[in-house]
């Protein structure tokens, strides 16, 4: 059982600086999130790409800047539960929460803090009616562990760097590969599709553009693919494995279901200290809304710092908070 | 209906058909560097705009239906195109058509949340 003072789900920008505004205040901090890595959209969706509104930095990469949270964090000692989506809370008898994750971890605290961003990550589902009835019985989404496949027979589908480079990677492994993309090309890494097409040229794997996966039949587990072609109609394809991987899409998720004001995807909150309707539990950055709301990491980083004033109270609430500066007591706070 | 402007410079109207099949025509700057992503979330239509213009998440995927020529997409909205769902011939990403003044009577198809 991990208890902590402030509980953060979510670790990306507005979650890791949560860290360091708690840590001036010597209040701890565990962050979760559904993602294997922290950094939330940063990381996961344009870690490359150019951010120039963060002040005393003319331009910064998002990867360079969670980099740098993580480093200005690390003296405050967070700890992570990553790869494991929120779940469920409950108010235990001394008015602390506990959250359950889908895995079963359990995390205890007096302040849960909501910097959830867009939400959770899940894998987008391609829209084949039964495809719910084969998940983990021959479709998976993502690909944990390649080993996995070993002697198997494998159908990707998707055209983008992931596909290709599983496709690459599962050469090897499994027994029979075959790719299902819909358009003619790829627009993939230039060395990722010339190896693909270098594979399927001395037949080691299979490659069927224009084409798309319609159906699915098994009994009671995955036995093949119907795909839909462009110009030979319907091709059917005896299978172990159908791994569709068509990026991830944020979804609120089960937070929607704790009891909180939502509108519009985003959680009402006050801006007196971002809190939400549920005494003890704040929402921070591009998760809630306000009248004013602009979805900025520089307001989130704000709203954190304001946000973790009250958590003290709600902690400590005998203690008295006088506010200090870093340039007087350094990061050592009180 | 068409919303009739006595400055009626830089100014077009599009139309948009939502997933449950309703068109909205709407009145459309064209001197505010807005994106079609932009003009839709502007209008509360349900069009998410998660990476915020960047061609990076696909929310803002839809079908071109009129005949208007709109620029070639880019490398990055191909890239976007080939990891989604629902792309069709048509398909574009509405942050990146630039709303100028060529689009007068654009029309436009949300398509499928994915």
């Amino acid at each position: 059982m991990i208890q902590t003072d402030i509980l953060i789900i979510g670790a990306g920008p507005v979650g890791l600086f949560t860290v360091f505004e708690a840590g001036l205040l010597k209040l701890r901090c565990h962050l979760i999130d559904s993602l294997p890595q922290p950094g939330g959209q940063l990381t996961e969706i344009y870690p490359k790409k150019p951010i120039y509104d963060i002040p005393g930095y003319p331009s910064v990469l998002a990867g360079d800047l969670v980099k740098n949270l993580m480093e200005q964090i690390a003296p405050f000692k967070p700890t992570f539960t990553l790869g494991e989506r929120a779940e469920s809370i409950e108010k235990l008898p001394d008015n602390r929460f506990k959250l359950t994750t889908i895995k079963g971890t359990a995390i205890i605290a007096p302040v849960i803090a909501i910097a959830g961003g867009l939400g959770c990550f899940e894998p987008r589902k391609p829209p084949i009616a039964n495809i719910v009835d084969f998940e983990d019985k021959g479709v998976e989404y993502i690909i944990k562990d390649p080993e996995f496949y070993r002697n198997k027979r494998v159908v990707i589908a998707g055209g983008g760097d992931s596909a290709l480079d599983w496709t690459i990677f599962l050469a090897d492994v499994a027994q029979e590969v075959t790719m299902i993309h819909r358009r003619s090309e790829f627009r993939g890494a230039l060395d990722s599709v010339e190896k693909v097409m270098h594979l399927e040229k001395n037949g080691k794997i299979k490659v069927v553009t224009q084409a798309e996966v319609m159906g699915l039949n098994g009994n009671g587990k995955l036995q093949e693919v119907v795909i839909k072609h462009d110009k030979l109609g319907q091709i059917r394809r005896e299978t172990d494995h159908f791994v569709p991987l068509f990026g991830l899409s944020p979804k609120l998720g089960p937070i929607g279901n704790w009891g909180l004001n939502i509108d519009k995807n985003a959680i009402e909150v006050d801006t007196l200290d971002y809190r939400t309707n549920v005494q003890g539990i704040f929402a921070i950055g591009d998760i809630n809304t306000y009248t004013g709301k602009l979805k900025l990491i520089l307001c989130g980083f704000h709203e954190a710092t304001m946000m973790v004033q009250s958590a003290f109270k709600i902690v400590h609430p005998n203690k008295k908070l006088s506010f200090k500066y870093t340039t007087v007591t350094g990061i050592d706070g009180l | 209906m068409t919303v009739y402007n006595a400055l009626n410079i830089n100014m077009i109207n599009i139309t948009v058909i939502d997933r449950a099949d309703t068109p909205h025509v709407l009145e459309v700057p064209t001197d505010m560097a807005f994106n079609l992503m932009e003009i839709c979330k502007s209008y509360e239509l349900p069009v998410e705009g998660t990476c915020g213009g960047m061609a990076l998440c696909a929310s803002c995927h839809c079908y071109l239906e009129s005949d208007h020529l709109l620029p070639e997409p880019t490398q990055d909205e191909w890239y976007m195109l080939d990891q989604t769902l629902y792309v069709m011939d048509n398909s574009r990403l509405g942050c990146q058509i630039k709303m100028t003044d060529d689009l007068e009577g654009l029309v436009v198809r949300l398509a499928p949340e994915v």
